[in-house]
């Protein structure tokens, strides 16, 4: 079987397991519709007060909202098998994998496709469909669209997967790192032009979120005539998910069981 | 009343060994504040209309907010929930102390110790770091009187909590898994307790409904007596809401309790 549809068999597995509980499956996706979609209230009543924030506008903002968000939610979903590494080198587990003959990045990625995600996936795609009627649309801004959450996913992916690196080292999986996982996604999901230089140069050159979600809004939003630079920016995604994996590798490497 | 005091020591006590925990935290609320600060200035900075909150207020507010975001009840606290769900309440229940009693003591315990841990660096941060990083973005210093009246507002903060905190352990005699009932809560208290948009600036209609709610009672009213948003000679009416809504959801939460307990089922011979 090549690791392609390994991977979708996983996927079904962890699927029908999740949907083996429908009452609480529901429960928790409302639950988690309302926790993500409370942050989308909280701009509205910002507007709601100041009207504008420094030339932009609401459905601007939204905007940018939703591509983060969308992103957001599908990195959290695919990569939640990386999030119970801390827990599976804490009880050995994580040698099982190491046996296997498979890498274990695709057996962690299919260790589980998280489905409640769907409550913040589900708000992100309302905001943004709903910010999309003040703007006009070419076949080229819905591309970039496509290619924007492609490559913000991507970045989010690299992070989780560095934060599950970093347990090699700590066992304990650090919360210093939801800083930048859920913390990258608060701060892009207003225009990076409101922050401080530092700040912005950090979402730029360090964790590329400023080029892979920010950059390409302002050719969809009209502000920028489209060049090729908004189709380059994207790519950084991939090429931070790419580094991620390099260090995950090494932090495999550096792996001593905790097994007897 | 002085095994209650023992329970809140002890787990007090406990809960201060966490202070690995407390430091990785610190790092994360303090960028959550840089955003959250740098967001509000740069709404601010568009607006010349007069706001219901000053900047340096509004910055003030966020970074006491970072500080004691611990008092908001987001989870249910797993020990209790774990008795519940086997049975091993009934032990509880034959101590010669009163069960909700003994709940708020763990949980008063519960929203005091983390929250110091996080609140002192915090403050040390907010106060005297910021300044020289980034200058107008510090938590500024409150006036005597300011203080003075912060202090009992902070502690009418934490009764409000623990008062919650002990609802949610109550209501886990239904659910049993105890995720539904303290996502709503913690959602409603992180959207109506100023930890998203700080209260005052909602719009003008919403706030007196926002204020008199008991979520206002943990971050956001401490807060904007500190700030001086809410002057000292004011602030007796925040204890005073306080106070109610401690009475009220004690109440409350003994009420249904003891509801709980009438049809408590244990299983196992």
């Amino acid at each position: 079987m090549n690791a392609f549809r390994l991977y979708l068999r996983y996927i079904a597995i962890s699927l029908r397991a999740q949907l083996a509980y429908r009452a609480t499956f529901a429960m928790k996706t409302i639950g988690h519709l309302l926790v993500t979609g409370i942050e989308f209230f909280g701009i509205w009543a910002l507007f709601a007060r100041f009207g504008t924030l420094r030339g932009w506008t609401l459905p601007e903002v939204a905007l940018i909202y939703g591509l983060t968000d969308i992103a957001f939610a599908l990195a959290d979903a695919l990569g939640r098998g990386f999030d119970k590494v801390g827990s599976l080198l804490k009880a050995g587990e994580f040698d099982r994998m190491l046996v296997r003959p498979r890498s274990t990045v695709l057996q962690l990625l299919g260790y589980e496709l998280q489905l409640m995600r769907v409550g913040r996936l589900s708000q992100g795609l309302v905001v943004l469909i709903w910010a999309s009627r003040w703007f006009a649309w070419t076949a080229g801004s819905i591309a970039l669209v496509v290619l924007a959450i492609a490559g913000t996913i991507a970045v989010f992916l690299g992070l989780v997967v560095l934060q599950a690196t970093s347990a090699f080292w700590t066992i304990e999986s650090l919360e210093v790192w939801n800083a930048f996982t859920y913390g990258g996604n608060y701060a892009s999901q207003y225009p990076m032009a409101i922050y401080r230089a530092w700040f912005r140069r950090f979402f730029t050159a360090i964790v590329p979120l400023a080029l892979t979600s920010y950059y390409p809004a302002r050719a969809i939003l009209g502000r920028d005539p489209l060049d090729i630079w908004h189709v380059v920016a994207p790519l950084a995604g991939p090429v931070f998910f790419a580094i991620s994996l390099l260090a995950w590798r090494v932090g495999v490497r550096h792996h001593a069981s905790t097994g007897s | 009343m002085s095994g209650y005091l023992a329970i809140v020591a002890a787990r007090f006590r406990s809960l201060l060994q966490y202070r690995a925990a407390a430091l990785g935290g610190l790092f994360t609320q303090i960028f959550f504040g840089l955003v959250r600060v740098m967001i509000l200035a740069a709404f601010y900075g568009a607006s010349s209309r007069a706001q219901p909150m000053t900047l340096p207020q509004v910055i003030g507010y966020v970074w006491l907010g970072q500080a004691t975001l611990l008092l908001i009840p987001w989870r249910v606290d797993e020990d209790v929930a774990v008795q519940i769900r086997t049975g091993t309440v009934v032990y509880e229940l034959t101590r010669p102390l009163d069960l909700y009693g003994l709940w708020f003591a763990r949980s008063f315990a519960w929203r005091t110790a983390p929250v110091f841990l996080r609140m002192i660096p915090m403050f040390a941060f907010a106060m005297l770091v910021m300044p020289h990083v980034a200058p107008g973005w510090q938590l500024a210093a409150p006036s005597p009187a300011a203080f003075a009246m912060w202090v009992p507002c902070f502690a009418g903060a934490v009764l409000v909590s623990s008062a919650l905190t002990s609802l949610i352990n109550v209501t886990l005699m239904w659910t049993l898994t105890g995720d539904g009932v303290p996502m709503l809560l913690g959602t409603c208290a992180t959207m109506f307790g100023g930890l998203v948009v700080p209260l005052p600036l909602f719009p003008d209609w919403a706030r007196p409904i926002l204020d008199s709610l008991p979520f206002a009672a943990m971050l956001d009213l401490p807060s904007r007596v500190f700030t001086g948003n809410i002057p000292p000679s004011e602030a007796g009416w925040v204890i005073a809401h306080q106070l109610a809504w401690t009475i009220a959801l004690v109440v409350f939460g003994r009420w249904l309790l003891g509801r709980g307990l009438r049809r408590l089922v244990v299983q196992g011979g």
